[in-house]
C-alpha cells in the first residue's frame, strides 16, 4: 500500500495486467507519443496527460501501439482485435471524440455477441477522459456516460478515486464484454492509498462512502468527492447523509440504491452529465417506480444546465455541480414537509 | 501455378451453392415468408470463392450487407444460414442476426455487416491479432465500391499501412452503391487510392474464377509474407437489385441480361474446365445436383425449424452481467 495518484493507479493497473496477460495490448493517439519524431524518443509523451508513460519501454511496439489521429479505424480495429483473440485497451483520449467512432462502438462491438447468437466475445476496454472543470470548453469537457449506458451490450465504468480506478480498470480488462472506462481529467493528480498488488472491484456493486439516516446522495465519478464534502458540512449541521457511488452506470446496482432510499426516505442525485436523459433521470425513474412509498420528499437532481460546457472560468463554475449546490439540494429536501408514510 | 483438382471441385461447389442459395432466396422472398432485408450476391460468386480458396480456416474475413456469398465461401454452414435468414432458433446466430449479420467466428467469418464501411476497421484489428499472436494468419476485408468512399475505409487503408498489417482490402466493385453509379460517386480510381496509402494494387475480372483466384493468391501471399497490406479490386456485376424488391430502374434494360449471358462465372468456369481438361463436366453436373438437393433440404428444414423463445430475447446481450 502506498500513496498513488489517479494517473499512477491507472498506469499500474495497465502495467500489471499487461505483465499477467500477453494478449493485453494498448492502442491510441500518443499512448507512447513520439513515433516518427525527430528526437528519436518513442515514448516522449506516454499519453497526452502521461497516463501510459513507460509502458512502451516495458512492453514494446507490438503491444503499445501509437495510432494515427484516426478514431474510426483504431477503435474499430480494437473491436476487431477483441473479437479475434486480443484484449485491447484503446484510449480515445477525450470522450468527446466518440463522435468520430460511435459506429465502431455502438453498432459493432456492443452488438457482436447478441447479433451473432452468443458466439462472440469482445473483451475490449475503451479508456477516455471526461468532465468539465478544466477550461477545456465544449468539445473536450462532456460527461457522456449516459450515451454509452443507453447502448445494450456495453458496460460503463466511472471511477471516483485512485483506489477505485485501479480495481475497476483491472476488472474491466479481465471482463469479456466491451467496457467504456471514463476518467475524469480533473482527478489525475488526486492521491490516496492504493494497494501495490493487483486487485479487482466487481461491476454493479455500489460503494457507500458514508452512511447516514436523513438523505441518500447518489453521486457519480468526480461528484462523489463533492458529495462527501457536502455531507461533511451537513453533518456539522445535524443532517446525516448516505453517499452512494454506483461505480458503474451499467450494470447499475439498483438494489443498493433502493435500499438506501428505503432507509433515508430522501434522495439527491448528483450527475455531471447534461440533464436530459442522464443518469439522474434514470435513477429518479427507478426510485419513483420501485420506492415511491418510501419517499418523504420529492427527488432532487443536482445537474448542469442543458447547455454545451462553456469555456470561461466563471461560466464553467456556474455550469458545474459543486459541494455548495449539493448542500443546498440536501437542505431543500430536508425542508420538504415530511409526508406520512403508511 | 496449377490449381489442384480438389480446390477446383470445392470452389465450383461453393460458387454453385451461392448461386442456388441466392436464386432460391429470390423466389422465396417474393412469397413474403422471409422477414427483413435480403441483399443477393448472384453474379459475384467468383469473387468470394476465388479469394477464399486461398485462405485457411484460421484466416479472418469481414463482409458486407451482401454477405451470403462470403459466408458460404468461408465455410459457414448452409443449413444454419438458411435458418438464420428465416429467423429461426436453429440459425447460425440463433435467429438474432438475420441476413445482414450472419457470422461464424469459429470459421474466421467476422460477420456480414449492416453498416457500409463497417468491416475494414474490424479487419485491421483481426490482422493485428494475427500479427501479435504470430499465427501466420491474414485478414481480408470485402467491401463494395460504395463503402470505398466511407471514411472508415480510407482510415483503415492508412492504419493498415502504418501498422504494416497482414491485411487484404478487396473492393467488390459492382458499379453501384445502392442505386447510385460508382462512376458518379467514386472520385479518382481505386488504384490511385491504393497508391495514395502506399500499398500494392491488383485488379481482376470478377466473373472469371481463375483470374480472381490468381490475383487473390498473389495479394494474400504478399500480406502473409509480412510485406504489409494490399488492395485487390474486383470488377463485378450484380444480377439483382441492391435489395430484394428493388425495381432497378436506374439500370439500362439490357444490363443484367447481358451480364447473365456474357459474364456468368459458373458458365465460364465450366468452359475453361472443359477446354483445358481440368475437370470432367459430369463431375460438375453431379455437384449441381447435390447442391440443388442441399438447398432444398436447407429451405425445408428452415421452414420447419422452431422460432426463438421468450428466454432468447434477453440472452447473450453480455457474456456476464
Amino acid at each position: 500500500m502506498s500513496k498513488k495518484s489517479f494517473r499512477q493507479a491507472i498506469n499500474e493497473a495497465l502495467r500489471q495486467e499487461m505483465r499477467r496477460d500477453p494478449t493485453v495490448v494498448l492502442m491510441g493517439e500518443d499512448v507512447a507519443g513520439g513515433q516518427g519524431g525527430s528526437s528519436g524518443v518513442k515514448d516522449a509523451w506516454g499519453g497526452v496527460l502521461g497516463v501510459t508513460k513507460g509502458l512502451l519501454t516495458e512492453f514494446g511496439e507490438n503491444r503499445v501501439l501509437d495510432t494515427p489521429i484516426s478514431e474510426a479505424s483504431y477503435i474499430g480495429a480494437a473491436a476487431g482485435a477483441a473479437a479475434t483473440g486480443l484484449r485491447p485497451v484503446a484510449e480515445l483520449m477525450f470522450v468527446d471524440f466518440v463522435g468520430c467512432c460511435l459506429d465502431q462502438i455502438m453498432n459493432q462491438a456492443a452488438k457482436f455477441r447478441y447479433m451473432f447468437g452468443g458466439k462472440a466475445r469482445t473483451p475490449l476496454v475503451i479508456r477516455a477522459m471526461y468532465g468539465a472543470g478544466f477550461n477545456a470548453a465544449a468539445q473536450h469537457s462532456q460527461a457522456l456516460y449516459p450515451l454509452f449506458t443507453h447502448i445494450p451490450g456495453l458496460k460503463v465504468v466511472v471511477p471516483s478515486s485512485p483506489y477505485e480506478a485501479k480495481g475497476l480498470l483491472i476488472e474491466a480488462i479481465r471482463d469479456d464484454d466491451p467496457v467504456i472506462f471514463l476518467e475524469n481529467k480533473v482527478m489525475y493528480d488526486d492521491v490516496e492509498d492504493v494497494p501495490d498488488e493487483a486487485y479487482t472491484i466487481p461491476f454493479g456493486e455500489a460503494n457507500l462512502t458514508r452512511e447516514g439516516d436523513d438523505v441518500t446522495i447518489v453521486a457519480i465519478g468526480r461528484m462523489v468527492g463533492m458529495a462527501n464534502e457536502a455531507a461533511d458540512r451537513l453533518a456539522k449541521q445535524g443532517i446525516s447523509c448516505t453517499v452512494l457511488d454506483p461505480r458503474t452506470t451499467f450494470p447499475l446496482d439498483e438494489q443498493t440504491i433502493l435500499e438506501c432510499v428505503e432507509d433515508t426516505g430522501r434522495l439527491v442525485i448528483v450527475d455531471e452529465s447534461s440533464p436530459r436523459c442522464n443518469m439522474a433521470c434514470d435513477i429518479s425513474a427507478l426510485v419513483a417506480e420501485q420506492a415511491f412509498g418510501a419517499l418523504k420528499a420529492p427527488i432532487r437532481r443536482v445537474v448542469p444546465p442543458h447547455t454545451p460546457v462553456p469555456f470561461s472560468t466563471p461560466l464553467e463554475n456556474l455550469y458545474m455541480p459543486n459541494a455548495d449546490k449539493i448542500e443546498a439540494a440536501v437542505k431543500a429536501v430536508m425542508m420538504q414537509k415530511t409526508r406520512e408514510v403508511a | 501455378m496449377q490449381i489442384s483438382r480438389e480446390t477446383l471441385l470445392r470452389s465450383y461447389r461453393a460458387m454453385r451453392t451461392i448461386r442456388a442459395f441466392e436464386e432460391r432466396l429470390h423466389r422465396e422472398f417474393a412469397t413474403g415468408e422471409i422477414p427483413g432485408f435480403v441483399h443477393l450476391y448472384c453474379g459475384e460468386e467468383a469473387s468470394a470463392v476465388g479469394v477464399c480458396a486461398n485462405l485457411t480456416e484460421q484466416d479472418t474475413i469481414a463482409s458486407t450487407h451482401r454477405g451470403h456469398g462470403h459466408c458460404i465461401a468461408k465455410g459457414v454452414d448452409v443449413g444454419g444460414m438458411m435458418a438464420e435468414i428465416y429467423g429461426r432458433k436453429t440459425g447460425v446466430c440463433r435467429g438474432k442476426g438475420g441476413s445482414m449479420h450472419i457470422a461464424d467466428l469459429s470459421k474466421g467469418m467476422l460477420g456480414a455487416n449492416g453498416i457500409v464501411g463497417g468491416g475494414p476497421p474490424l479487419i485491421c484489428g483481426a490482422a493485428l491479432s494475427h500479427k501479435v499472436l504470430k499465427d501466420n494468419g491474414v485478414a481480408v476485408a470485402f467491401y463494395g465500391d460504395g463503402a470505398s468512399n466511407e471514411g472508415t475505409t480510407l482510415e483503415s487503408l492508412n492504419l493498415a499501412s502504418v501498422w504494416h498489417l497482414p491485411a487484404v482490402f478487396v473492393v467488390e466493385d459492382n458499379g453501384y452503391g445502392e442505386a447510385t453509379g460508382s462512376s458518379y460517386a467514386c472520385a479518382g480510381t481505386q488504384k490511385d487510392r491504393a497508391a495514395g496509402f502506399g500499398m500494392p494494387y491488383m485488379e481482376c475480372d470478377g466473373s472469371d474464377f481463375f483470374a480472381v483466384h490468381d490475383a487473390a493468391r498473389d495479394a494474400i501471399d504478399h500480406a502473409r509474407s509480412g510485406k504489409g497490406p494490399v488492395m485487390l479490386h474486383v470488377h463485378l456485376e450484380r444480377w439483382y437489385g441492391h435489395f430484394e424488391g428493388d425495381s432497378m430502374s436506374y439500370r439500362a434494360p439490357n444490363e443484367v441480361a447481358d451480364a447473365k449471358k456474357n459474364h456468368d462465372c459458373l458458365e465460364s468456369f465450366r468452359e475453361r474446365a472443359g477446354q483445358d481438361k481440368l475437370l470432367e463436366l459430369s463431375a460438375l453436373d453431379e455437384i449441381d445436383a447435390a447442391v440443388a438437393d442441399e438447398i432444398e433440404s436447407a429451405v425445408e428444414a428452415a421452414k420447419q425449424a422452431p422460432w426463438p423463445e421468450e428466454a432468447d430475447l434477453m440472452a447473450d446481450v453480455y457474456v456476464k452481467i
